[in-house]
């Protein structure tokens, strides 16, 4: 008998074992919600698949008659709107920011300890502040995503400049490099994937802020929404929009993974 | 061309060199060997211009040295020294484009049709124009220190440093290497400088070998007193003799160092 930690699966194993945990919750979901259903048919706490079906088909496929809207789609879209917008204005200033600060030493110790402070704020602390300076409008829940991802990826990015091999750059300024062909040409492809990367572990911190802004100030929203039908104990709207929310996720991170692949096969297969 | 008087260089109380004077005539090629920690890089660092001597005076053409990298000192690393984001012909073409004034480092147009072609002989001549769309991690160790040189070569160095460059690479592969560096060496009228942990690598290639070691000691503080060069020597064919006198010179003051 090998070492447990010699063992590998192989790749049916692998598969499934990987499905039984996800079969197992919904084995136990199951279980649960017929019993409490057996009991109270009205139970609201677990509902069973065709309630949170009929919940989504509700939402997803006919007009609201209050709006007129398709409210599923409708929250969709404003959320990831906020989203979109605040991880990529995040990703911007923190690819600047990270960049020069990682790479010019004089920035560097203009910036960094400000940098490190800021990033200990916890922003949802701030949040009150936004309300008050850019109203309950899209600009302050945008804003929240923005102060609450730029510094990670600022200081992600800043590591990973400094990470770059210093021969590299001796090397370009042997060649008749100056700062910004160094900027340009060394540092900025070598970043990108790492920026992309950086995008991909900080969506779930996005996600966090976006809800809670739209928990606390929204009309629509996927956050919004959850928060708004918890008073009624809808869990037959709720678990879909997690579930949703979840695949979206899911989503973003695969297409930034194979976006990461496509244009930097280099950095994919280990190039140094 | 190139001249040291009297010079020192310590970080702190730890003296690395210590009173080191020479003079490096063009198109001389220098290996320079000793044990570990005898300040061979620290002096290849000082020609690079990326460490500073703390006294005396490092003179190229009758000036002091630049104390940053430039394009008249080429170098080439043990590892490290190509762009893993670029191609090879990339990698090449990059060196071409560094050497023109610009904000963004990239060719266009006729700019970039001359350097494509510059990149691929030079490329050809150091026996890579059959990888020229490979990425380096793509490339053995042997390629990418081949890419390496061409790149180097391109930016039209007249002294070329070489830190261990072939320290890394298989005895075949390194024989191979060092006739390629022979080879550009007179072809391009180079001035070399290289450090190097094989004695028979430094006799095979160079035209002067420095040896770097410690005369004094202090065995209450081994850093007290720093390396210079302590022999300097011509070479030409057959220095068996001056081999091994040389190779149980410096293991026995490796060993007082480790002690």
């Amino acid at each position: 008998m090998k070492r447990l930690i010699n063992l590998t699966p192989s790749k049916p194993l692998a598969l499934a074992l990987g499905i039984i945990p996800f079969f197992l919750i919904a084995v136990i979901y199951l279980v649960n919600s017929n019993a409490r259903l057996a009991e109270n048919p009205n139970d609201k706490l677990l509902p069973p698949v065709s309630k949170m079906v009929d919940a989504m088909e509700r939402l997803a496929l006919e007009p609201s008659k209050r709006t007129g809207e398709y409210t599923f789609w409708a929250d969709t879209a404003s959320s990831l709107q906020r989203l979109g917008l605040g991880v990529l204005i995040a990703a911007s200033v923190g690819l600047l920011f990270g960049i020069f600060t990682g790479s010019i030493p004089l920035i560097n110790a203009g910036f960094s300890p400000l940098l490190t402070i800021l990033s200990l704020i916890p922003p949802l602390a701030l949040l009150p502040i936004l309300f008050i300076v850019f109203g309950l409008g899209e600009i302050s829940k945008v804003v929240l995503i923005v102060v609450g991802i730029t510094p990670f990826i600022a200081r992600d990015i800043q590591r990973r400049a400094q990470e770059i091999p210093s021969e590299q750059l001796v090397k370009a300024q042997t060649l008749g490099a100056n700062t910004s062909q160094l900027l340009i040409r060394v540092l900025l492809p070598q970043l990108m994937p790492k920026l992309i990367d950086s995008v991909r572990l900080s969506l779930g911190a996005g996600w966090l802020f976006l809800i809670a802004a739209e928990a606390i100030a929204a009309t629509d929203g996927l956050g919004y929404r959850i928060f708004l039908v918890r008073r009624y104990l809808s869990m037959d709207v709720i678990l879909p929009y997690v579930a949703w929310i979840t695949l979206l996720a899911f989503i973003f991170d695969q297409l930034l993974a194979f976006a990461n692949r496509k244009l930097y096969p280099w950095h994919a297969q280990g190039g140094k | 061309m190139i001249e040291a008087k009297n010079l020192w260089k310590q970080y702190g109380d730890n003296v690395v060199l210590e009173q080191l004077n020479l003079t490096v005539n063009e198109g001389d090629f220098i290996t320079m060997v000793g044990s570990s920690g005898c300040g061979k890089s620290t002096f290849l660092k000082l020609l690079l211009g990326t460490e500073s001597l703390t006294r005396g005076e490092l003179l190229i053409n009758n000036k002091p040295i630049p104390n940053e990298p430039g394009p008249e000192r080429g170098i080439v690393f043990q590892q490290y020294s190509v762009f893993p984001h670029m191609t090879v012909l990339e990698n090449v073409m990059a060196a071409k484009a560094f050497s023109r004034q610009g904000i963004t480092g990239y060719l266009f147009g006729n700019a970039k049709r001359d350097a494509k072609e510059a990149a691929e002989a030079i490329l050809t001549e150091v026996g890579l124009q059959h990888s020229l769309n490979k990425y380096p991690h793509e490339l053995s160790g042997g390629m990418k220190q081949r890419l390496a040189i061409a790149q180097a070569l391109l930016g039209k160095p007249k002294i070329l440093l070489l830190d261990e460059p072939f320290g890394a690479l298989d005895p075949g592969i390194r024989a191979e290497m060092h006739q390629l560096v022979l080879n550009l060496w007179r072809e391009h009228g180079l001035t070399i400088f290289m450090v190097t942990h094989d004695l028979k690598e430094g006799f095979s290639l160079g035209t002067r070998l420095w040896v770097f070691d410690k005369i004094r000691h202090d065995p209450q503080e081994p850093n007290a007193y720093g390396a210079t060069i302590t022999y300097d020597i011509p070479v030409t064919r057959n220095h068996e003799d001056s081999l091994k006198m040389l190779t149980e010179h410096t293991s026995k003051s490796s060993t007082t160092i480790t002690q």
